[in-house]
C-alpha cells in the first residue's frame, strides 16, 4: 500500500462520521411522515399509465435528496404505438 | 417497582443477546430478581447463550397462547437463583405473538421480578416492535460503526414513537451501550470514536463493552460473561452498566485493549 493509501485509511473515522450526520439528518426529516417523493413516483406512473402503456422497466427514476432540495427525475419510455395514438 | 428494559439495536450480530444475558445476570449477581425473555421467535439464541438449551419446556408463545401457565414456561438459571428466563419459540413464527397475549405476559412479569429485560430480535418487525411495545426503558446496543448507528438511530425514533410509554405521552429512558469497542482502532482513527457514536445519536452512554474473546468464550461455555469470568474486561464493563442501570454513579471507564508493545507494532495485522 502506497503511504498515500495508508493516510487515507488512518483517516476513515471522520468520513463515517460526516456521512452519518448527513444521511440521519435526512431521516430524521422524513420519520412520521410518509416518504412524500415515492408517493409522487406512484402517482405520476399511475396517470401516465392511464393514459399510455407503460412497462415498468422502461422507466427511469432517479431520486436526488439534498439538503435544502431533492430532485426526482422520472424518464418514461413511451412506445411508438402510443406516439401515433396521441398525434392522431 | 418492577422495570421492563428492552435489548434492541435494528442491526443483526451487534450484541443484542450477549448483552441481555450479561446485563441480567449481573443484575441477578447484586441480588434483584430478574427474567430475562427472548422475543426473537423462530430464532430462538437466549438460551443458548444461557445454558439452557436443554431445559425448555415450553415457550413464550405458549404462554401467550394460553397453551402453558406463566411458572411452567420460567426456566431457573443454575448459577444465580434469581436469574429466570422465558425462551422463544423455536418452530413458530413471529406473527404467533400477539400485542394482547404479550400485554399480559409482561404484566404477570411485573409482578413477580424486578426487572424483566426484553431480548429483541434483529429488524423492525413485529418481533421488535412487540419487545420494545410495553417497556420503561431501552438499552440501545451499538457498534461503533455505519450502519450500525444509523439502524440505531431508527430505533430510538421508534422508541419515541411506538411504545406504550410513548404513545401516553410520557418519556422512555433510553441508553446506549456501546459494544465490540476497539481503543486501538478508535485511537488510529479506523473505527467511530465514543464521542462520534453519542454525538450522532445524542442519546446518554450506559458502558462501553470491549471487543474481546472472553465474549465468544462466554457464548461458548454457555454462561453470561460475567459469570462465565467476571474479573474480565467485558465482565466488568457489564458489571458497571447493570449498576448504572439501577441508578447508581459508576464513573465511565473507556477500556483500552491491552497493548504491548507488538501489538503497536502489529496492531494492523489483527485488525
Amino acid at each position: 500500500m502506497s503511504i498515500f493509501g495508508w493516510f487515507r485509511r488512518r483517516s476513515s473515522a471522520p468520513v463515517a462520521r460526516e456521512r452519518l450526520q448527513i444521511l440521519l439528518a435526512h431521516e430524521r426529516g422524513v420519520r412520521g411522515q410518509s416518504d412524500l417523493l415515492a408517493i409522487l413516483r406512484e402517482e405520476i406512473l399511475a396517470v401516465i399509465e392511464k393514459h399510455v402503456p407503460i412497462e415498468r422497466d422502461n422507466v427511469q427514476i432517479k431520486m436526488d435528496r439534498g439538503d435544502a432540495v431533492s430532485t426526482l427525475e422520472i424518464d418514461v419510455e413511451v412506445p411508438n404505438s402510443a406516439g401515433l395514438l396521441l398525434s392522431a | 417497582m418492577a422495570k421492563v428494559l428492552v435489548v434492541t439495536s435494528g442491526k443483526g450480530g451487534v450484541g443484542k443477546t450477549t448483552s441481555t444475558a450479561a446485563l441480567g445476570a449481573a443484575l441477578a449477581q447484586s441480588g434483584q430478581s430478574v427474567v430475562v425473555v427472548d422475543f426473537d421467535v423462530g430464532l430462538r439464541n437466549l438460551d443458548l447463550v444461557m445454558g439452557a438449551e436443554r431445559r425448555v419446556v415450553f415457550d413464550l408463545i405458549n404462554v401467550v397462547q394460553g397453551i402453558a401457565k406463566l411458572p411452567q414456561a420460567l426456566i431457573r438459571d443454575k448459577r444465580i437463583e434469581t436469574l429466570w428466563l422465558l425462551p422463544a419459540s423455536q418452530t413458530r413464527d413471529k406473527d404467533a405473538l400477539t400485542e394482547e397475549g404479550v400485554a399480559r405476559v409482561i404484566k404477570e412479569l411485573r409482578a413477580k421480578f424486578d426487572w424483566v429485560i426484553c431480548d429483541s430480535p434483529a429488524g423492525i418487525e413485529r418481533g421488535a416492535t412487540l419487545a420494545m411495545r410495553f417497556a420503561d426503558a431501552a438499552v440501545i446496543v451499538t457498534n461503533p460503526e455505519v450502519s450500525s448507528v444509523r439502524d440505531s438511530d431508527r430505533m430510538i425514533g421508534l422508541l419515541d414513537s411506538k411504545t406504550e410509554k410513548a404513545e401516553k405521552g410520557q418519556r422512555i429512558e433510553k441508553h446506549i451501550l456501546i459494544t465490540r469497542y476497539d481503543a486501538a482502532r478508535a485511537a488510529r482513527g479506523e473505527m467511530l470514536s465514543i464521542e462520534d457514536v453519542l454525538e450522532i445519536l445524542s442519546t446518554p452512554l450506559l458502558g462501553i463493552i470491549p471487543e474481546s474473546e472472553e465474549v465468544l468464550r462466554a457464548s461458548n461455555l454457555g454462561s453470561p460473561v460475567t459469570l462465565s469470568n467476571a474479573a474480565s474486561a467485558p465482565a466488568r464493563a457489564y458489571l458497571a452498566a447493570a449498576r448504572r442501570l439501577k441508578g447508581e454513579d459508576v464513573p465511565m471507564t473507556i477500556p483500552n485493549g491491552k497493548k504491548g508493545l507488538l501489538d503497536k507494532l502489529f496492531g494492523r495485522r489483527a485488525a
